[in-house]
């Protein structure tokens, strides 16, 4: 291997250091690491997944299945880099991934002696027999490649582009520049986009001028005119995947340690120029180190200035072995033919090449180049829907069919001859292809492992194995052996394993058929499909008007429900004891704002909310409120709240926090389905009205220092009714409705004014001993009361009915959402989950929310129910619970097992309400 | 990715739509009328036809509800409607 001078596009006054496996090396500016190292003459790039073979690379760019690094420079570290698509930066240091100490002299090599012991389907038949415990730490240990940090990196982000075009071309070779050329002289708007840093895609390798002109000086006419013409091109960019609608998916590539950018571009027309690749040849020992592609080789010489060998023998079945010899020799190196059809063949040596043999003849060389026959990249096609056809041949499948504003052009349809591929992609009469391959299939009979698949050590005795098995299928195979299932996914290995396959049955091999394309197309970071989607980007939380002065409280804010809420207010949990106390004793003033303010106006408001509600919201009488269950149309509680009527035409709904998008989405699917929505309007006021409640035996007093302009005696402005006051001259909506059991106040007034009620609240509630509390304290309160949380107390199968509402289940007549499944077989079981209390006993702490209750039958346990909520109670002194058991309401005073983690305790059953069951503190 | 075209807002993305149902799946009124057998289809049954499908779908932002005809295998969008009927 050696630097040949006057090749390539590197850029020798520019030379670059770096370090593979520890040791140091010097290559230049434009070189891969591949290519780097082999100048170097490092061959040995790394290690296979499972039997840790030496390999070297295979391919020149993402054809290349073996050699992939751990790479760090500068501190950024980052896994799985393909050394042949990695350009190479100053100061790299790279590993080889899968190789311990290193890729030269693997202690884990000796697993290759027992191949025999580890064939296809090894791993699953550990699952059947004997155990896979046995076998789990050594698999586990054996799994995976790079090694992957558990620090998230800063700065790490990929920013995503969005951008339409007239038409898109996938791949900068020949055919790609000349229809982007021709298309954007035409007036349409293109877009021109290749994965290398140099357009040019195959050109370079096949040698000679192109219409008159050096490949580069060709190259660079043809940007030109794409650019002249108003086209942009993308260097370094890689479509990774078409999706539904002509959208495609670009990634570009930047320095290393740089997060690569996602390009989603909206194309009108997509070209896909994506090139071929060569298809390797079945024979023995086919993965040693020095055996490479044919256009590879070619590709390391007309790129880098490499040549990969000395005394090189080319393995191929086409024409385009002739003249990759001539340009070979013209390098420098010894060339001899070989016809890969004429069969069986076998490598010999190891670390490195000393000969190939067919029957008794032995011809020593350092270097095989094989291929067998081009594989057009077809990838893009399938992603898209579009179908392939088997061309005889070229023995490669084709784009056919297609989909709606896709078109293949060049080697990726089949045309490998520059002149054919540059006439198609002007739209041309095509001139006769020169192109020829005499086909070949795997020897069965032939001694010694034949590898298919590189990356993942699948041989041909593997798919023999396979196909034994019956496991024939294509998408069968790839499981059973992972054939195609490593980093390349299968762009390599994929036409090697069906023609396997086919010889294995007699078949051909369209009609063995392929596996499923899928995206990526190369492998991307995470990063790529994440971008700036992250934290709260990716789901912002609301948040409160009043967050600055609750935090001047202490307060100690978290997520609740989407929502950032205060827990509690002061320095820890315990202060979550404290503020239940005080919302006994005195009062506690909360920031209720999250509650849904729903308006639903017009002349059918009554009527509609009637249809929405389990309860009859129709009889409200304006200044009233009243307690209701939404239900799912299978009859299961959605969402409980409180509806206020406003007028004869206008309600508020107050939902739960967490379900106000979801109460307002609902809404307006049965405004617009079956109502007629000019006669009802659903309008969410909820960020309009910020909430503070006040609530406890001092509530009143401190309302009435806030000169609300209510009369607010107990017989004046009683429980679930509402009031319209003023506050320092603004609206101010007070209702008397409770989450907690004691008298409380809801009083919701315009931003504007939000800050002045919370100071005058918290003001006239310090000398009465009342002051903030957060939404912990509030659980708790709710819980000694019996209210419930939907989600929390309920699940996806609670009916209203099993939380003891069953009124309207019995006697409302007008329909109403859900209304037929409360009368389902299901919905009338007896041993349908309810809702109850549970009280531990005397002196145990409290019940693990989410412990089972279980009842033992001949030894067996099954769960009857599951604790809900549970708490310690600070105003009783005791553990309280909430629980869903099946028929619940029937069990009152029983004793039940709980189960948790492993351990038993006991509990009873009790009413779910523990604090004021007669209401007086309520209604206070 | 798909693109809808919203009869009110024109061609969008569709992560801004939500599928809402399949057209003409009526509710059964009065329900309490109805056999179980009946609202067990009301509830749980679709055609799920492989081909052109008539669906109804939400674009989140206007929140307005449409019918759209797509065919389920090729994606392509056939067409799309208003559900609202016109009132005088």
């Amino acid at each position: 291997m050696k630097r040949v001078e006057g090749l390539g596009l590197i850029d020798r006054r520019t030379p670059l250091n770096f370090s593979f496996d520890g040791k140091p090396y010097q290559g230049f500016a434009g070189d891969t690491l591949a290519s780097a190292l082999l100048a170097n003459g490092q061959r040995i790039m790394g290690r296979s997944f499972k039997y840790h073979r030496p390999r070297s690379v295979w391919g020149a760019w993402f054809d290349d299945p073996n050699a992939i690094f751990d790479i760090e420079l500068n501190g950024f570290h980052e896994p799985n880099c393909p050394a042949a698509t990695t350009y190479l930066e100053e100061g790299m240091q790279a590993r080889a991934v899968n190789a311990t100490p290193n890729a030269h002299s693997d202690i884990k090599g000796l697993l290759d002696k027992f191949n025999r012991f580890m064939p296809a389907g090894f791993y699953y038949k550990t699952f059947m027999w004997p155990n896979w415990h046995l076998f789990e730490g050594f698999i586990r240990n054996m799994a995976g490649l790079g090694r992957v940090e558990n620090v998230a990196k800063s700065g790490y982000i990929s920013e995503q582009h969005h951008a339409t075009c007239d038409v898109l071309v996938i791949g900068g070779g020949a055919a790609g520049l000349a229809a982007a050329r021709v298309a954007a002289e035409s007036g349409r708007s293109v877009i021109l986009a290749d994965d290398h840093r140099e357009f040019g895609g195959g050109l370079f390798r096949q040698g000679g001028l192109v219409e008159g002109q050096t490949p580069v000086d060709w190259v660079t006419e043809q940007l030109s005119a794409v650019t002249a013409a108003g086209g942009l091109v993308m260097p370094l960019t890689t479509a990774i995947g078409v999706y539904d609608h002509n959208l495609v998916g670009l990634v570009e590539a930047h320095a290393f340690g740089q997060a690569p950018s996602l390009h989603r571009i909206r194309a009108e027309q997509i070209i896909m120029a994506t090139g071929a690749i060569d298809r390797p040849v079945t024979f023995a020992n086919n993965d040693r180190p020095g055996i490479i592609a044919v256009d590879g080789a070619l590709e390391f010489l007309a790129r880098y200035g490499v040549l990969v060998g000395k005394n090189i023998a080319i393995l191929s079945n086409n024409s385009l072995a002739t003249p990759a010899a001539e340009i070979l020799r013209t390098a420098g190196a010894k060339v001899r033919l070989l016809d890969a059809s004429t069969g069986p063949f076998t490598a010999h040596g190891g670390k490195s090449l000393n000969a190939i043999s067919q029957g008794t003849e032995r011809i020593p060389c350092d270097t095989i180049l094989a291929s067998g026959g081009l594989v057009p990249l077809v990838h893009l096609w399938r992603h898209a829907g579009g179908k392939l056809s088997w061309r005889a041949d070229i023995a490669a499948f084709v784009p056919a069919k297609g989909p709606v504003g896709m078109q293949a052009i060049g080697a990726a349809n089949g045309t490998f001859d520059l002149d054919v591929s540059l006439s198609e992609a002007r739209g041309e009469n095509l001139p006769k292809s020169t192109y020829t391959l005499r086909p070949i299939q795997p020897d069965l009979t032939a001694k010694g492992r034949q590898w298919i698949d590189f990356q993942h050590d699948v041989t041909l005795k593997d798919i023999e194995l396979a196909a034994r098995e019956n496991y024939t299928s294509v998408e069968h195979l790839k499981r059973y052996t992972t054939l195609g299932m490593a980093s390349d996914q299968g762009k390599t290995s994929n036409m090697a394993g069906l023609a396997a396959m086919a010889t294995l049955q007699g078949k051909s091999i369209p009609e063995t058929g392929t596996t499923t394309f899928r995206p990526p197309f190369v492998p991307v970071p995470f990063e790529v499909y994440r971008g700036a989607r992250r934290g709260q980007y990716f789901n912002p939380l609301k948040r409160l008007v009043l967050e600055p002065e609750l935090r001047a409280a202490g307060a100690a804010m978290a997520e609740y429900g989407g929502s950032l809420r205060p827990a509690w207010f002061g320095s820890g949990p315990h202060e979550i004891t404290r503020e239940a106390i005080m919302a006994r004793r005195a009062a506690a003033i909360f920031d209720a704002s999250t509650l849904g303010k729903i308006e639903v106006i017009g002349p059918d408001a009554a009527a509609f909310l009637n249809f929405i509600y389990y309860n009859t919201m129709a009889t409200l009488k304006p200044g009233f409120i009243r307690y209701g269950f939404m239900l799912t149309e299978r009859g299961a509680v959605y969402d409980d709240g409180v509806v206020a009527r406003m007028g004869e035409n206008r309600f508020i709904i107050s939902c739960s926090s967490s379900h106000v998008d979801g109460v307002v989405a609902r809404l307006e699917a049965w405004r617009q389905d079956g109502n007629n929505p000019d006669r009802v309007f659903i309008h969410d006021t909820t960020p309009n009205w910020p909430t503070v409640t006040v609530t406890g035996p001092k509530a009143r007093e401190i309302l009435e220092s806030l000169d609300l302009q209510i009369d607010l005696a107990p017989e004046a402005f009683k429980h679930m009714t509402w009031r319209e006051g003023r506050f320092e001259g603004a609206v101010a909506r007070v209702s008397r409705v409770s989450f907690s059991g004691d008298t409380s106040f809801e009083i919701s007034v315009p931003v504007a004014t939000a800050t002045a009620l919370w100071q005058a609240a918290l003001a006239a509630g310090k000398p009465l001993g009342a002051g903030p509390a957060g939404v912990e304290a509030l659980s708790i309160l709710r819980a000694e009361k019996g209210y419930l949380i939907i989600g929390k107390d309920t699940d996806g199968d609670t009916m209203p009915h099993d939380l003891g509402f069953s009124i309207p289940r019995q006697k409302k007549t007008a329909d109403f959402v859900g209304d037929r499944s409360l009368h389902t077989e299901n919905a009338n079981r007896a041993d349908r989950k309810q809702l109850v209390g549970l009280m531990a006993p005397p002196g145990a702490a409290a019940l693990p929310t989410g412990a089972h209750l279980v009842e033992v039958t001949l030894g067996k346990r099954r769960s009857i129910g599951y604790v809900t909520s549970s708490y310690h109670s600070p105003t009783l002194g005791h553990p309280i619970a909430l629980a869903l058991i099946e028929g619940g309401a029937a069990r009152m005073g029983e004793d039940l097992t709980v189960w948790h983690m492993g351990k038993q305790s006991a509990a009873q059953v009790t009413s779910p309400c523990f604090y004021d069951p007669e209401g007086a503190a309520l209604h206070a | 990715m798909q693109r809808f075209p919203c009869p009110f807002c024109g061609p969008r993305d569709e992560r801004e739509f939500h599928f809402a149902g399949e057209a003409g799946k009526i509710r059964p009124t009065p329900s309490a009328a109805q056999s179980d057998t009946d609202w067990a289809t009301y509830l749980y049954e679709a055609q799920n036809p492989r081909g052109p499908s008539r669906e109804i779908w939400v674009h989140t932002p206007c929140q307005e509800y449409f019918i759209m005809t797509r065919d389920t295998v090729s994606m392509e969008v056939l067409g799309t409607e208003q559900l609202r009927k016109e009132t005088l």
